[in-house]
């Protein structure tokens, strides 16, 4: 294991981190309004990834100076999370809109009672 | 204008999305559903003559901004094949969903309804057309979002729809991140997301572990999206409860359009010759693909309720499609895509002859089925054809699938594949069997609803399944085509 490596790229590291408190909280929550935490953990990794590989050390916003010697950052990846953080509000206002619908009919929201409640359905549906 | 044909494909369902909602009423709506629909798929055709009859390939700048800077969309053999399958199917669905809908949706909610549906059609034509690896996520999410309001406006017949539909965000959301984060890392490397410079740097970049992670993220986040066993646990209670016109609209296009991603990134972007491609992704489609062909078919059998079974099914024919991948062959590709078109007309008019019953039946089972092969001649023939094509028996489109699948397996060498193929194939016959015998070995139990029908619950279903049998004796048009767009993605290997 290098930890020269891992500290110099601290930022993956984080990343990496993130994403794995996210995907565990989708997988291993049962509360549905944990579980759309998760996924926004989640997501927000993935912009990070991405942002922070667009960063360059002393690079500045990229703006058009004139001045040859300027650093910049690259502003792609930034502009390209600009459309995944919209994809991402947009993915958590159906999620919770569901989980509203989900609690009006359902009266809950852990995911064990719901699978209950399906099954019973099954059955109820099965001898009639 | 009409040189305008690549992206008019898909701004008309975009733009007349919005425009249904203004309407304000439910058969403006459908009419302006119906409208987009058909130019889409009248645009698409036009596409598909050009690009198949002169061999050429069309390149449309967004902007007129170039390509590394800009977006542009690349119309070629492979996506001209793919686009008028998506935007057929969508006319006929979208045809067939006008009294689907009216039987299953809340009248306050239908314009709303055809908003999400020419939403999705257009996310799916986007991210077929699109030659540019962001902008496929972009329409994909396009395309998800408003699948999963649709999903969920089943629960007006069903609540179950609403859990549904949250797990097919949850797995759909995961999905697409992690195709995200797998372009990231293709980023890091190469510097570019077009599809095409991406193809062209890729190879300098040889072994190395990003590279590697790369396309596993890819190949995973697609691989859930078009629901490859064991990732399928989302489309079963979706495909199920979701609104007939749904199911129908979705059961035919949505996996195909990422088998489709899918195929155009493993093959067109990464190249066999890529490190790890053949030797790992490859062997895990195909092995997937096999397990997935027992799985479906068998949970099929098990199923009493007509929605799960064919949505069962469903992984079993994606299954084929892996297999057909997981060759890496330009004959195993091929197949995978004449299956794509095939299946897309098959599961289409299953799903359409289901939904002509919902409305009568309540849920469609074996039991409620049971003798209604007299009452609604139509619906039942068109199930009874459906399942035959599902089968793979001669003169159906499905016949012509299983050929191609199984002779690219045995040019292959894959002999033990060709064999489990046509045992998991003959398997289906339990299931299509049962759903033979309620419709017509059985008297109608006297206190049973009695069931009847009219051209306009079953003139949908029948043009698909008119088109299976079409397809399955002229099956020259779309074999030529198929091999053309495999030869255009691969077209490295033989």
């Amino acid at each position: 294991m290098n930890i020269d490596l891992l500290l110099t790229q601290w930022n993956y590291v984080l990343v990496i981190i993130l994403m794995m408190v996210g995907f565990y909280t989708v997988i291993a929550r049962g509360n549905l309004i944990k579980k759309m935490v998760g996924l926004n953990i989640f997501q927000t990794s993935v912009f990070m990834l991405y942002i922070s590989m667009g960063k360059l050390v002393d690079g500045t916003a990229p703006i058009l100076t004139g001045d040859a010697a300027t650093v910049y950052s690259n502003p792609l990846p930034h502009v390209l999370i600009l459309t995944a953080i919209v994809v991402g509000v947009a993915t958590t206002a159906v999620g919770y809109a569901l989980i509203i619908r989900i609690r009006e009919s359902f009266n809950t929201i852990e995911e064990d009672e719901i699978i209950d409640a399906v099954n019973a359905d099954l059955q109820a549906e099965a001898q009639s | 204008m009409i040189e305008h044909a690549p992206i008019l494909q898909i701004i008309i369902p975009l733009l007349a999305a919005p425009l249904a909602v203004l309407s304000g009423r439910r058969d403006i709506a459908w009419l302006i559903a119906m409208l987009a629909t058909t130019a889409s798929f009248l645009l698409s055709v036009h596409l598909f003559s050009i690009v198949h009859m002169l061999g050429v390939s069309i390149t449309y700048e967004l902007g007129n901004w170039p390509a590394p800077i800009g977006i542009v969309y690349v119309i070629d053999a492979a996506n001209a094949y793919v686009m008028p399958v998506i935007s057929g199917i969508a006319v006929v669905m979208t045809y067939a969903a006008r009294t689907l809908v009216e039987q299953e949706i809340d009248p306050r909610d239908q314009t709303l309804f055809y908003t999400a549906w020419l939403l999705t059609i257009a996310g799916m034509m986007g991210q077929v057309a699109t030659g540019d690896a962001f902008n496929i996520f972009v329409f994909l999410e396009i395309s998800s979002l408003s699948a999963y309001a649709l999903v969920a406006m089943g629960a007006g017949r069903d609540r179950r729809a609403l859990p549904a539909a949250f797990n097919y965000l949850i797995m759909g959301t995961l999905g697409a991140t992690f195709y995200v984060i797998g372009l990231g890392l293709l980023y890091m490397l190469t510097g570019t997301l077009n599809l095409a410079d991406l193809a062209a740097r890729l190879p300098m970049i040889g072994d190395t572990h990003t590279g590697f992670a790369a396309l596993c993220f890819i190949a995973l986040g697609l691989f859930l999206k078009m629901a490859l066993f064991p990732l399928h646990f989302w489309l079963v209670p979706a495909y199920s409860t979701a609104p007939s016109a749904v199911s129908a609209l979705m059961a035919a296009t949505a996996t195909k359009v990422s088998v489709y991603v899918l195929i155009r990134l493993l093959f067109g972007v990464f190249g066999v010759d890529f490190p790890g491609m053949l030797d790992v992704v490859a062997v895990v489609l195909l092995g997937l693909g096999l397990i997935g062909a027992f799985a479906g078919t068998i949970a099929a059998i098990m199923e009493t309720d007509l929605k799960r079974l064919f949505a069962q099914s469903s992984i079993a024919q994606l299954g084929y499609m892996a297999i057909g991948l997981g060759l890496g062959t330009k004959a195993g590709v091929t197949a995978a895509l004449i299956h794509l078109f095939n299946h897309a007309l098959m599961k289409g008019a299953l799903f359409l002859a289901i939904g002509a019953l919902v409305a009568q039946l309540g849920t469609v089972t074996l039991a409620s089925i049971r003798g209604i092969g007299r009452q609604a001649p139509m619906t039942s023939a068109a199930l009874l054809f459906g399942g035959l094509a599902l089968l793979g028996v001669p003169m159906t489109a499905g016949f012509i699938s299983k050929v191609y699948l199984i002779s690219a397996q045995i040019d292959g060498q894959a002999y033990i594949v060709a064999g489990l193929t046509v045992i998991s194939s003959a398997l289906a016959l339990v299931y299509v069997w049962k759903i033979v015998e309620a419709l017509y070995m059985h008297e109608r139990p006297a206190r049973a609803v009695k069931v009847t029908e009219s051209p306009a619950q079953w003139l949908g279903a029948w043009i698909l399944v008119a088109a299976t049998i079409y397809f399955g004796v002229q099956a020259e048009t779309v074999v030529a085509a198929a091999s053309q767009a495999a030869g255009a993605l691969i077209s490295g290997v033989q």
